[in-house]
């Protein structure tokens, strides 16, 4: 049985994190379209139109592979997860249905449109196609994160006999407090990752002194959103998800930081290594009190260590959980200094012949992915041991007439073939780049 | 209210099967009827617009499932575990080799995903055949309320029956035959020339090799689920599914016959949901019968969610429910007419 439900984590956690490959670029590129189009309207220039084409080819790759990747993972509830869609479908099912409903519909008919109909549309139509696709994405995530922050935070439910759960107030599923920033902060994350793809496809055109004029734009418009969008991740959203956690899980609170011990006046970890045998944290480098205060905003605040928490309640797997927290918090202090100094040199007219910032650039689109890939970890390692949080544990939840050996068998299957699908997917965009975004002379 | 929601969800999976079906039936289709470059373009420009916003109808008739049903979702899509997965792993080659197939212009390349195109499509339509016949036939349903089914077993639609039986897989062929004349229509109505009196003939050859079977199937299906027989019974007016499905059969042949494109896919279309209709209709207020006990078959009432979620869900439901159509309707417009083939580039 333990077996089978390592399994079945296994088998989510892995199909649902290759899957967010493709939305987290698709998200953020999606405002980036709507920008570069807005741009074309305003000064009637066909170089943003050109550029939107191109990234539209880039968009349409990244959109397939999330449509396809993306099917299995709702199927999953059902034939990994039967024992806990059975309890709370009737709560999580109403917003996956909702993301059906309002979301694809709308992205996908307006993909259609945005893709095979630029000339009969017209600019101004071709541009609300790329705003509702847009919409239709950044609903979608809204739907999700809905889906999530009730594993995190049920609310507005009632129980029944034999473990149902009944939706009792769909505002209230909705509305969940923890929908805001965890919402906010990951749509922001999307942001940043499209447009460090963008400014790495941009860096690569004027290092390689081919397609400069778009590279220029490419990199302008990337490293502008992008140190916009670092920042806000970092606050208000990061800042308040983070106090949010404090305040509903300060068990996962002090997992994440390697807590075991409460203190008041609580250190902020920035290297070490979780020894949850010994309960301490080896190597740890420190900043005396800061936890405390970015916390609570005093410096003498108690934070509860783990140890003031019976061990059943304890995430399972701390050292990945401090880890991948870790890594989060780390790239993503990275990418603010990366992007704002970039702004910096941009704003005086330093970034375009500055070589090594541009190799950096080019070089420095895989930590978006690595960071919010940490982040998610960080989210839902964080929810363990309970698949919802505080109602149902995780090794309550899975399909209990589905084997160990079944679950392995598929496993292994989607392995292979996402295997396929990632060699395929990166020889496409390789060839989209060194096409480049000039205008076809056939 | 329960039964509110069972007629939607099976609207929106006769809407996905007749929607999506075409486009499979594009593929089963594809390698041979089209026979050179233009003309696979072709085929697949007729449905490159749109498949992708049809596969959406899976999606949300899956979530609508969901929520409505969860008891449902839970006990069918673990139980029928192995050929969901197989089922998935279809539809991510098949979206694949539409989206990838015209990236690169390399013969290699392109009859590469041609063929898991084709392949792909024909064993997705025997499986939703498969799967359909698994329905009506029953599972075996533990007192807990959840199964599990091996992919076969002795082959034989009895008790210890697997996914695939010999009953079955009639229907996942049957399912075969009959999508592949609705996407013969599709295509046909999609196009002009050789590609289009191709795929006329096909449909209208496969016509009569589905005759036969779609006898067989009723006949055996009445057999196998008794229930079926007093459904019918019980609701004569039922009988009204299975009267618009032959129509629609016969409006095939005859529509084809008078070169009238539309008046047969819609014939096609009018088939394919009658039938569906008629399944639904036979197995109310089942909607997964058991074949062992008749007790534990899971019925709309017994796997439903409570009545609030029922009631809230159809405030948000319709109107999305219109969205969705009114997109649905403008796509289809604004891509109506022939398909043009450009001599490069998608």
């Amino acid at each position: 049985m333990d077996n089978a439900l390592a399994i079945h984590r296994l088998h989510f956690a892995f199909t649902v994190t290759f899957h967010y490959i493709f939305p987290q670029l698709t998200m953020g590129l999606a405002l980036l379209l709507v920008v570069l189009k807005t741009m074309a309207l305003r000064t009637g220039n066909e170089h943003y139109n050109q550029a939107a084409r191109f990234w539209a080819k880039i968009f349409a790759i990244n959109f397939a592979m999330g449509v396809v990747t993306g099917i299995p993972m709702e199927f999953q509830f059902g034939t990994n997860w039967a024992r806990f869609s059975k309890a709370a479908g009737g709560v999580i099912g109403q917003t996956l249905a909702m993301e059906g409903m309002f979301s694809f519909f709308l992205e996908s008919t307006f993909l259609g449109l945005f893709i095979y109909g630029e000339e009969r549309l017209g600019p101004r139509l071709h541009r609300f196609s790329s705003v509702c696709v847009f919409l239709g994405s950044w609903l979608s995530g809204y739907f999700i994160i809905a889906t999530d922050a009730w594993m995190q935070h049920p609310v507005g439910y009632t129980t029944g006999p034999d473990g149902a759960i009944y939706l009792s107030s769909l505002a209230n599923l909705l509305t969940n407090p923890w929908i805001l920033w965890q919402y906010t902060h990951n749509m922001i994350a999307a942001v940043v990752t499209a447009s460090f793809v963008m400014s790495a496809v941009g860096a690569f055109y004027i290092l390689a002194r081919n397609s400069v004029v778009f590279g220029q734009t490419f990199v302008r418009i990337g490293v502008i959103s992008g140190a916009i969008a670092t920042i806000l991740l970092l606050f208000p959203t990061g800042d308040q998800q983070g106090k949010m956690i404090a305040l509903n899980q300060p068990v996962t609170l002090a997992a994440m930081e390697g807590l075991f011990n409460a203190e008041n006046g609580a250190p902020l970890a920035l290297i070490g290594q979780p020894d949850t045998e010994r309960g301490r944290l080896d190597n740890a480098l420190t900043i005396p009190k800061m936890l405390s205060f970015l916390t609570y905003q005093r410096w003498e605040a108690e934070i509860k260590g783990l140890n003031d928490f019976p061990r059943d309640q304890w995430p399972d797997n701390i050292p990945l959980l401090y880890f991948s927290y870790h890594i989060m918090v780390g790239l993503g202090t990275l990418l603010i200094a990366l992007t704002v100094l970039s702004a910096i040199l941009l704003k005086f007219g330093r970034l375009y012949g500055n070589r090594p910032m541009l190799w950096i650039l080019m070089l420095a689109f895989p930590f978006p992915y690595i960071a919010t890939t940490a982040g998610w970890m960080t989210a839902e390692l964080g929810r363990q041991p309970w698949l919802i949080y505080g109602l149902m544990r995780t090794s309550e939840g899975t399909s209990a007439r589905v084997s160990a050996g079944s679950g392995v068998f598929t496993l292994l299957g989607f392995l292979g073939l996402y295997a396929l699908l990632g060699v395929l997917f990166l020889f496409l965009i390789w060839r989209e780049v060194e096409h480049g975004p000039e205008p076809v002379t056939e | 209210m329960p039964t509110l929601w069972f007629c939607l969800v099976a609207v929106m999976l006769a809407g996905y099967v007749i929607l999506d079906g075409f486009d499979i039936g594009a593929g089963i289709i594809h390698l041979f009827v089209a026979k050179n470059d233009a003309e696979r373009r072709a085929v697949l420009a007729s449905i490159g617009p749109v498949w992708d916003g049809n596969e959406v109808w899976l999606l949300a008739a899956g979530g609508t499932l969901y929520f409505a049903f969860p008891g449902l979702y839970a006990s069918s899509f673990s139980g029928f575990y192995l050929a969901l997965m197989i089922v998935l792993w279809l539809l991510i080659l098949r979206g694949i080799s539409i989206e990838f197939r015209n990236h690169v212009r390399s013969e290699l390349w392109n009859t590469f995903w041609d063929a898991i195109f084709a392949g792909a499509s024909v064993l997705l339509a025997i499986f939703y055949g498969t799967a359909l016949g698994n329905v009506v036939r029953g599972v075996p349903i533990a007192a807990d309320g959840y199964f599990f089914l091996a992919l076969w077993t002795n082959l034989q639609p009895g008790p210890d029956a697997g996914i695939i039986d010999w009953y079955t897989v009639s229907i996942g062929v049957t399912a075969l035959i009959a999508l592949t004349i609705h996407g013969a229509l599709w295509v046909a109505l999609k196009t002009e020339g050789e590609l289009q009196a191709r795929c006329q003939a096909v449909a209208r050859r496969f016509w009569f090799i589905l005759l036969p079977l779609v006898l067989l199937i009723s006949g055996t299906s009445f057999r196998i689920q008794p229930l079926l027989l007093e459904s019918f019974d019980e609701h004569p007016w039922g009988m009204i599914f299975p009267a618009l499905s032959a129509s629609g059969f016969i409006g095939v042949l005859l529509f084809i016959k008078r070169q009238r494109e539309l008046a047969a896919f819609l014939s096609s279309c009018t088939f394919i949901l009658g039938l569906l209709c008629s399944a639904a209709m036979g197995l109310y207020p089942n909607l997964l019968p058991s074949n062992g006990d008749a007790a534990r078959s899971l019925t709309i009432t017994s796997v439903s969610t409570a009545s609030y979620g029922l009631r809230i869900g159809l405030f948000w439901f319709v109107p999305a429910f219109a969205l969705a159509l009114t997109y649905s309707v403008f796509v289809y417009r604004h891509f109506a007419g022939k398909v043009r083939i450009q001599p490069h580039g998608h």
